[in-house]
């Protein structure tokens, strides 16, 4: 065997442990959640939680608030990504068109929650959050405020690497000239062209919120995970069902992400 | 309904041509920082006239063009179109199609819906939309494309149907920003001519902005050069060869030799020759006089008092590279078959033919640009 040969099979075995390393990283603790929500007393295996876990009449009844959390953090979901979409596609745009100078400014300020952490931001929000209960009422859903905040570094990569793909100045300015006002720029021909990135954007804050315990936790609000956590002083096997489900759920998500707005292309032609 | 919503139902189906209306712009000021990129610029475009801007980079062309296209707000003058004031009017309510230097179609729709997309924002039922765009695509060609989105379109094929695209609406105005400049030389060289075909035949009032002096030279009616945010002038291409009218006009459109003469009057002595001067000339003294290589005849001569440097075959043409006795160099257009009868160190007599030329001061400090003043090749 040629020693080309020879470094090219140690490459792929290195490779392959790489791969399988990471995998059982993975793989671990979601097949232990498997094994823990699936025994039977007495030993043996069993679906029981699982059925329970799907079984709406028996959520409602016996576990009301883990219904509470799951409406809450749908709840919170649409809210944050409404919120973060509406916010932050207008004023990328804006600042490509129209202050190119802001930009590293904007992205400054968007990356900024990246570096603080919940605890520090929850001290900040605190003062904020005893306003906000004060004139919109004590809601979980008002956490989509402090949640965008969370998602802005996320939503912010995502959406810039989308406009970026683009010549967002040329094509505003072409439909202008053709008789656009800027809502149907942005309707018609900025978001059908970083559809992309804005699904990027929206699983990614799906996700973050999906798993968001430390801020309504400390707020004392209902979100999925707080439910969660208090399910699982009460009933352990149910907990970790619902907390596997949600895992899945995102995976399900992000993985869906890939392929979602994916076109095919056909080769450039070449110049005649 | 607007005038225009009007007038694009009215003519679906056939291009009518001469519907171009007058564009005036007065006095327009302009600054970014501390550069003046347009500064008291004047332009008068006759309707149905094809006007191109042509300048070095910086000197403001594409600016005016963005003014007039209420994409950039002039710090002071005034937009006329049609004879009103469109100064504060915004871009989507101006009324006119522009096609820009980089590709502008809309990548998600085909190059069909390209077409129509200004038609449907003026509310075009869709059967007159569709027959306009079919229409449109037919004039550029492109009727076999309709399907393709902006990926699966040559460079050359995207400008054919922004230009489709600019015209469905039928402006009021054409607006060109270095439509061309993306492609390579053949495709930019059919295009061009194509622009001009389609110009002449839907009649609208045109301003083309290029840096490319062969395009402005070929498509257009009129050529206005800028220079520093305003006109150095505006002629014909030919007047704009033949007669320009500032040192940096006759530098920058073709090439120039500067050739050492003494003026008297209305005539130079140059190369032992007098020939006519342009108005605008030094009159009296020592100058330098501006003329074209094809101005210079040569012809071979032992006793001649110039030496060839170089001769090059150019295709249609050729060049010759001399050095008079003075040490000027001077640049000849020749036959290109005579070009093989030439050889270096070869005695030549360089004689000017009698075409009017502009003498400037022969201190003058005018840069040569791009196309400036020849220098014999190394």
């Amino acid at each position: 065997m040629s020693l080309r040969a020879t470094r090219r099979r140690r490459q792929s075995i290195f490779r392959w442990v790489v791969v399988t390393v990471i995998g059982l990283f993975f793989a671990l603790p979601i097949v232990s959640m498997v094994e823990f929500t699936t025994r039977a007393p007495g030993g043996g295996r069993t679906l029981d939680t699982w059925a329970t876990l799907f079984d709406v009449n028996v959520i409602d009844a016996d576990y009301p608030e883990l219904k509470t959390g799951i409406l809450a953090s749908a709840g919170l979901t649409l809210l944050t990504v409404a919120i973060m979409l509406v916010m932050l596609v207008p004023t990328m745009t804006w600042v490509r068109l129209r202050l190119p100078g802001m930009r590293r400014t904007v992205e400054f300020i968007c990356l900024l929650p990246l570096t603080i952490p919940a605890i520090v931001l929850v001290v900040g929000l605190a003062p904020v959050y005893a306003w906000v209960a004060y004139f919109l009422g004590e809601s979980s859903l008002w956490l989509a405020f402090a949640y965008v905040v969370l998602v802005l570094p996320y939503a912010y990569r995502a959406l810039d690497a989308g406009l970026s793909a683009i010549d967002v100045k040329t094509l505003a300015e072409a439909a202008r000239s053709l008789g656009a006002g800027w809502p149907t720029v942005m309707w018609r021909v900025i978001l059908p062209n970083v559809r992309t990135a804005v699904l990027s954007a929206s699983f990614l804050s799906v996700a973050l919120v999906l798993g968001e315990f430390t801020i309504a936790s400390l707020f004392s609000r209902d979100n999925l995970q707080v439910a969660i956590n208090l399910l699982g002083k009460r009933d352990a096997s149910i907990a970790i069902a619902a907390a596997l489900a949600a895992l899945v759920l995102a995976f399900i998500v992000l993985f869906a992400m890939s392929f979602v707005g994916a076109r095919r292309r056909s080769p450039r032609p070449e110049e005649s | 309904m607007s005038p225009t919503q009007m007038r694009v139902s009215d003519g679906v189906g056939r291009s009518e041509p001469g519907h171009g209306v007058a564009v005036s712009l007065v006095n327009l000021c302009r600054s970014y920082g501390p550069i003046r990129a347009l500064d008291g610029f004047t332009l008068d475009i006759a309707p149905g006239e094809f006007v191109a801007l042509l300048g070095p980079s910086g000197c403001g062309k594409t600016t005016a063009l963005r003014v007039l296209a209420g994409l950039e707000d002039a710090d002071s003058g005034r937009v006329e179109v049609g004879g009103k004031d469109i100064t504060s009017v915004p871009t989507s309510a101006r009324d006119m199609g522009m096609v820009f230097q980089a590709y502008s179609l809309f990548p998600h729709m085909t190059a069909r819906q390209n077409v129509e997309f200004g038609l449907q924002l003026r509310r075009i039922p869709s059967a007159r939309r569709r027959a306009r765009a079919s229409e449109m695509l037919d004039l550029v060609e492109l009727s076999d494309h309709a399907d393709r989105y902006a990926h699966q379109l040559s460079g050359g094929q995207q400008q054919r149907v922004a230009l489709a695209r600019a015209l469905a609406i039928e402006p009021q105005v054409l607006l060109l920003d270095e439509p061309l400049s993306a492609l390579d030389a053949k495709v930019r060289a059919q295009l061009r001519d194509e622009i001009r075909r389609i110009q002449l035949e839907v009649g609208t009032t045109t301003l083309f902005v290029t840096h490319d002096q062969e395009e402005a030279l070929a498509v257009a009616d009129r050529v206005g050069v800028m220079r520093a945010g305003n006109l150095e002038q505006l002629a014909s291409p030919h007047a704009l060869y033949a007669r320009p009218a500032t040192p940096f006009v006759a530098d920058f459109v073709g090439l120039t030799n500067r050739l050492r003469a003494t003026v008297e009057g209305e005539r130079a002595i140059l190369l032992g020759t007098s020939v006519p001067l342009l108005p605008g000339s030094v009159q009296r003294g020592d100058a330098l006089v501006l003329v074209r290589p094809e101005s210079i005849a040569v012809t071979p001569d032992p006793a001649g008092r110039a030496t060839v440097v170089s001769a090059s075959f150019l295709g249609s043409t050729g060049s010759l590279y001399a050095v008079t006795e003075s040490g000027e160099t001077v640049m000849a257009q020749i036959d290109n078959d005579a070009v093989a009868t030439f050889n270096p160190g070869d005695r030549i007599t360089l004689v000017p033919r009698p075409n009017p030329a502009l003498a400037i001061a022969a201190d003058s400090g005018v840069a040569a640009d791009a196309n400036g003043s020849p220098a014999a090749p190394d």
